[in-house]
């Protein structure tokens, strides 16, 4: 009697929920140490939100260490999609990580989703149908922010960037909408901790500004130098700059720093309420725009998971490019390359409630497509 | 070019050979005293990183702070000769290299456990903060001149030790013959300890010296180890002076070519194409240079055995 309780029981419970009975499995390698840990702790933090939020018991996520390192991020790709035979892949922080491991597994059919880097070449003519970018392409802050310099009238701009796709994508991104001309144009190494040699040719170029690319633990290290350098150039960044996992670190010298962004914690909206004030109670700490994209790409994925099970390639696929989620930063949809159409703001790091925050103070770019889309023959 | 610019570059390259010549230092040291290749003593300038971060922020001082990085790296160090090292002095370079890498994931992993993966940070102290003018109209950062000063003062120090007394008797002795000074009654093993514990602390001051100026988080210790092992290497290894000398080129070298070869190539090449190119030929310099001064002396300039 009782096992024809508990049969009837088990028969219920799986009609129950029939789009959803597919299990889903996901592979998330992303960096969880050295000094671009932050990055990755905020991608997966912000992920792993939605998923617990979606209360979807059919998801499985592993997560996976890559130490900003491109050959073990390559091994743990193999690996994931050989022997644990994921459905999707995601996670990757770095350009060229990201360079080192898409290509392959998108060969491979399995999905790709980029929570962060956006390289050139992977928007251009290398697009494929299995990746999708739910963040920016790597041009698109720092388009914004050469676009607004225009605005408030700098002429002679210094530009900065790590030696690496997204620094030389970032540097050509500025100068594709910056009307001014250049103090200097320098590539540093990536993971330098040190700029006083660059300092010191900044402010023997005679700049006006100063505009500089180096997300992570790069730009902590040169704010703090460079506030204490007896230079007073004012600086301009993308959001990686001075978003919420750098603001802490850099101190009181980035009040008032202007830079660009897709998304920012006070964007009117009730999925970004909900989200900054549930991020707040999980984690207590603010999200920074790396946690956002986290959260946006596992909303995604669980839109389409609805729609559509993930063994059925096509469908899966055609869900994802629709795009159909609450995306915290308003609204959201794939250009023919999937990458976003998106807006673009320039905020002001603030001071609120004793911690450094950031405000929108200007929309540089409504409905921005990136650069590379037209030559992606999709 | 103006000659402030040059001034400042000069400068930034010494500070930086200063700087490594705190880590060289203790490693070659160790290297020449033990024969032991210690790949976690980027570990023990991580270690006195934090301490003087965790210290500065608890008791507010930057100079406790300062104080707390020595003991901590120092004990930090002895604590690891006595119950890892030691084993290792008669067994094989694949071994050291094997059990100190080990030491190092350890290392990161704890001090991850301990204060989490974002990075800290630990502010200059008052009295260090802010530029100075230079003659020639140059700005410079005080603190940055303050770390060239504390360099040359251990530098001086370490000479006297090594050159004038006791303790730097036996440790050239124990460079040249190990075996011998044990036979002739010297305490080989507290030398040892002793020897480790003062490296480690020299690494520790580097890395609280530096943390004020970066940031403090895990892993900083490991890019900072690979161009002190190349320091050691052109220096000779077991050579305090070797040490000094290959540390102010290798950081004068490094600086001077991050900042002049872009420009230089500025006059043959597209500027945005030159600033990649330098950029890249730049971070190889410093590994072309030791590649030419072991083609022309293998055992580096100041060999201790030569």
């Amino acid at each position: 009697m009782k096992r024809i309780a508990a049969a009837a029981l088990g028969l219920g419970l799986a009609f129950s929920s029939p789009a959803m009975a597919e299990p889903l499995k996901i592979g998330m390698i992303t960096t969880l140490s050295g000094g671009g840990a932050g990055l990755g702790i905020d991608i997966r933090d912000g992920f792993l939100l939605a998923i617990k939020q979606s209360g979807n018991k059919d998801i499985k996520v592993i997560v996976e260490d890559d130490a900003q390192k491109p050959e073990l991020a390559v091994q743990i790709a193999d690996k994931m999609v050989q022997s644990e035979k994921v459905d999707i892949l995601t996670g990757i922080v770095w350009s060229n990580l990201a360079m080192a491991v898409v290509p392959g597994v998108v060969g491979q059919g399995t999905f790709y989703l980029s929570t962060n880097a956006g390289p050139s070449a992977l928007a251009g003519a290398k697009c494929n149908p299995n990746y999708f970018n739910v963040a920016y392409q790597n041009d698109n802050l720092h388009e914004a922010m050469g676009n607004y310099t225009n605005t408030i009238n700098y002429k002679k701009t210094f530009i900065l960037a790590p030696n690496y796709p997204a620094g030389t994508d970032a540097l050509t991104g500025f100068k594709r909408f910056y009307k001014g001309a250049l103090a200097g144009e320098v590539y540093t190494k990536v993971g330098q901790t040190d700029y006083a040699t660059e300092i010191a040719q900044i402010r023997a170029s005679g700049a006006d500004s100063v505009y500089f690319f180096l997300p992570g633990g790069m730009g902590i290290a040169f704010m703090k130098q460079y506030s204490q350098s007896g230079i007073s150039t004012p600086v301009m960044g993308p959001g990686f700059s001075f978003d919420q996992d750098v603001l802490g670190a850099v101190g009181d010298a980035a009040i008032g720093v202007k830079n660009s962004s897709h998304w920012s914690k006070d964007l009117d909206n009730a999925a970004n309420k909900k989200y900054v004030a549930a991020f707040k109670a999980e984690y207590n700490r603010l999200p920074s725009l790396y946690a956002t994209q986290g959260y946006d790409t596992a909303n995604l994925i669980l839109s389409a998971a609805a729609k559509a099970s993930v063994k059925d390639k096509d469908a899966f696929r055609a869900a994802l490019k629709e795009a159909k989620f609450d995306s915290v930063r308003g609204k959201f949809k794939f250009g023919n390359n999937n990458h976003p159409i998106q807006d673009i703001y320039v905020r002001e790091v603030i001071k609120e409630d004793g911690v450094l925050t950031n405000k929108i103070i200007a929309t540089s770019f409504t409905d921005h497509q990136d650069a590379y889309a037209k030559d992606c023959k999709m | 070019m103006s000659s402030a610019l040059l001034i400042e570059q000069v400068l930034n390259g010494l500070q930086f050979g200063v700087m490594l010549f705190l880590m060289a230092a203790g490693l070659t040291l160790i290297f020449g005293v033990m024969g032991v290749i210690n790949l976690a003593h980027g570990s023990l300038y991580m270690v006195g990183a934090f301490a003087c971060a965790a210290v500065a922020a608890y008791t507010g001082s930057f100079w406790l702070g300062l104080v707390a990085s020595l003991a901590a790296a120092a004990a930090a160090g002895a604590i690891v000769e006595v119950t890892v090292i030691r084993r290792l002095y008669s067994r094989d370079h694949l071994d050291q290299v094997l059990a100190t890498f080990a030491l190092i994931l350890i290392f990161s992993e704890g001090t991850r456990w301990v204060f989490g993966s974002f990075p800290l940070y630990l502010d200059i102290p008052p009295v260090l903060q802010g530029a100075v003018s230079l003659p020639g109209g140059a700005q410079y950062q005080l603190y940055r001149l303050a770390i060239i000063a504390a360099g040359l003062v251990v530098a001086i120090g370490l000479y006297l030790l090594i050159s004038r007394t006791r303790l730097g008797m036996r440790i050239r002795a124990g460079e040249s013959d190990r075996e011998m000074i044990g036979a002739l009654g010297v305490d080989i093993a507290s030398l040892n300890t002793i020897v480790f514990a003062l490296g480690a602390a020299l690494a520790g001051l580097a890395g609280a010296l530096v943390g004020a100026l970066q940031s403090v988080q895990v892993g900083m210790g490991e890019p900072v180890l690979i161009l002190a092992f190349v320091v050691i290497v052109i220096g000779g290894i077991g050579s305090i002076k070797g040490a000094l000398i290959g540390a102010i080129l290798v950081g004068v070298v490094d600086t001077m070519g991050r900042f002049l070869l872009p420009q230089l190539l500025t006059l043959f090449m597209e500027p945005s194409q030159a600033a990649t190119a330098g950029a890249a030929i730049a971070s190889m310099l410093i590994y072309i240079v030791m590649a030419f001064i072991l083609a022309v002396r293998p055992k580096g300039l100041f060999a201790v055995n030569a």
